[in-house]
């Protein structure tokens, strides 16, 4: 890659004359649009193919569009599909609410309080391998005669959106000057006050990132809910397996299903694409 | 934690005088309030101790959910408990960590497996991520809907990303073996056998998460400063010299940082692992990594003992690997 084509000081942004380096880049750029979109888009023309055009691989781009694999996915003979995609939503609208009531307040007090001893348990949540935790919480959930519910599910997801929140909303409140939560406590608010009627209207974009992201990683998570949720409480990840039988696969119905899981998130992830990003990175970036 | 939660909305109740008094001296009769009444007792009570107020209920869940079941599995780990949650069980000793240290079938493999995943999915996505990075760094025309497409990998359900890789790598009908007959490459099994399935499986890795790694550098690179990458092409580097000499040296925190974030995710990866495989990594168990042969004994064959003794040397090494990078981010730091 040429120098030219990086520097924006001795560039003009427009109208440059033509170098390899920029058309090496566009390569590059297509070459990324192929290899991340290409597999999204074949699926989602799978889930509108019969399995006979899905099993012809030579004529993958010309077939006449069906819905039969999404009347498979929601037929009620089947089992309640649109119940399992009720069970998503709510366990990750329920598992980021009360995250959020617990993990903002948390994350501002640790922040301005430099608790670092609890940060390190907090963050101890997303280390460890979910799995050892799950044979004690089953443990646990069973003799409460909890297990199926809704209960365990949701607590299982908090675990993941808690310490998530808490990161996020730390590095949030870090970089909110304390100026400001003094400056409201001359006017007469006590501390918890400043907190509450300035730093907290002041996090929403912040509280926006970590709820995006919350739902998401709730959305998608696949083990807890593989082990914890019953019949009536099963997950659309987990529900995906429903279409992979002991001798065959409804490839087709297969396709739909994992369409209509994603479609959800990957929608949120179109209209908040910058909010998502500064979660991710959060943290990150600071060395 | 109520009361924290219905604060915003509750405002004047919770958050003491609210007004800006005009007479500090006269807050008492402002209002009616009493200093010594109920509410203000508490009020001045909560301020004082907001620190734990606050932070209290967060911490208190993460230990009921975490230390307390780790404490449960470590116990477990010492016991023989298998079969049923309710049949009792007495300690074994080291039974369980001695079976899983000695065993060459089972446990030793998923290690290699583990590390071998994880190493092979992190250099690629570590070199890619820096590619995507460094093609996404200087403003261009398309940049937001570039980004956006980088994004969809990883907010796609993996199980729903696994099941689609399972069908664009199946031998017969997949969608890759037609791409390769097209330059004339003979059909390769890919998932369907045990010497090519892991390798397939850290490919998907790769395709989910270069995203994530590519993101956090390119946040790094935004927050670079112009100084040094100015000076160093007056002085005459190229552009691969400024890449290796200036740009990666600055980055390292944010690399070491990415690094960390993504290997411990991918040391337990089982989504993806477990929608192409089945139970117990496939048949040959290909691609039983420490988690899924963790699962495996939980769940499937209930030797609750054993899987906690796993999962113990499990956890201990994922914390081995933490140590080790963050003693190469302060080693090098002074």
């Amino acid at each position: 890659m040429s120098a030219a084509t990086r520097d924006p000081v001795t560039t003009p942004p427009r109208r440059r004359p033509f170098k390899w380096g920029s058309l090496g880049r566009a390569v590059g750029l297509i070459l990324i649009i192929l290899i991340f979109l290409g597999p999204i888009v074949w699926m989602i023309l799978a889930s509108f193919k019969l399995n006979v055009q899905i099993y012809d691989a030579s004529k993958s781009f010309i077939f006449k569009p069906t819905l039969t694999n999404y009347s498979t996915v929601f037929d009620p003979r089947r089992g309640n599909y649109l119940t399992y995609i009720w069970n998503s939503f709510y366990i990750a609208f329920m598992a980021t609410g009360l995250s959020l009531v617990l993990a903002v307040p948390g994350a501002y007090s640790m922040s301005r309080f430099m608790m670092r001893r609890s940060a390190l348990t907090v963050l101890m949540a997303r280390i460890i391998p979910g799995i050892s935790l799950l044979v004690p919480w089953y443990f646990i959930f069973a003799r409460l005669q909890m297990t199926g519910g809704f209960g365990p599910l949701i607590l299982s997801h908090m675990f993941v959106s808690l310490p998530l929140i808490l990161y996020i909303m730390m590095s949030f409140f870090e970089q909110l000057p304390e100026e400001l939560e003094e400056a409201g406590q001359v006017d007469g608010l006590t501390a918890i006050g400043a907190f509450f009627r300035v730093a907290l209207p002041l996090s929403v974009p912040g509280i926006a990132t970590a709820t995006i992201l919350s739902f998401i990683f709730s959305w998608n998570n696949f083990m807890f809910a593989l082990v914890l949720s019953g019949a009536s409480t099963k997950t659309l990840p987990v529900a995906i397996f429903d279409f992979i039988g002991y001798a065959s696969i409804d490839w087709g119905a297969l396709m739909a299903a994992s369409v209509v899981v994603t479609t959800p998130i990957m929608l949120i992830a179109l209209f908040t694409q910058r909010y998502i990003v500064t979660g991710l990175t959060a943290g990150a970036t600071k060395g | 934690m109520r009361s924290n939660a219905s604060g915003p909305a509750a405002g004047p109740a919770s958050a003491g005088p609210a007004a800006p008094s005009p007479g500090r001296g006269t807050t008492s009769f402002h209002q009616g309030r009493d200093p010594n009444s109920r509410r203000e007792r508490f009020s001045r009570w909560a301020n004082k101790n907001r620190k734990w107020l606050l932070a209290g209920p967060s911490v208190i869940f993460v230990i009921a959910l975490l230390v307390i079941p780790l404490a449960w599995t470590v116990f477990l780990s010492f016991t023989d408990a298998k079969r049923s949650i309710r049949r009792p069980f007495g300690f074994n000793g080291v039974e369980n960590y001695t079976t899983a240290l000695t065993d060459t079938a089972r446990f030793w493999p998923s290690v290699g497996r583990t590390f071998a995943f994880t190493a092979g999915a992190l250099t690629f996505e570590l070199i890619l991520g820096m590619v995507v990075a460094l093609l996404l760094w200087k403003p261009f025309r398309g940049q937001g809907v570039v980004r956006t497409i980088v994004l969809l990998p990883l907010v796609a359900t993996p199980v729903a990303v696994g099941m689609m890789w399972r069908l664009l790598f199946e031998p017969n009908i997949g969608f890759i073996n037609e791409m390769l007959s097209w330059v004339g490459i003979p059909p390769q099994p890919w998932l369907a056998d045990p010497s090519t399935s892991l390798a397939t499986l850290t490919f998907v890795d790769i395709w989910q998460w270069t995203p994530m790694v590519a993101l956090i550098l390119l946040a790094g690179l935004t927050g670079l400063p112009e100084e040094p990458i100015e000076a160093a092409k007056v002085d005459g580097a190229d552009a691969w010299q400024r890449f290796w000499f200036v740009i990666v040296p600055l980055s390292r925190p944010v690399i070491i940082a990415a690094v960390l974030l993504r290997g411990i995710d991918a040391l337990k990866t089982f989504d993806i692992l477990y929608a192409t495989k089945g139970k117990g990594g496939g048949s040959f168990h290909d691609v039983e990594t420490l988690n899924v042969y963790a699962y495996g004994l939980s769940f499937d064959y209930n030797e609750y003992g054993l899987a906690s003794a796993v999962l113990v040397l499990f956890f201990l090494m994922i914390l081995l690997v933490i140590w080790v990078l963050q003693m190469q981010r302060k080693g090098k730091q002074s």
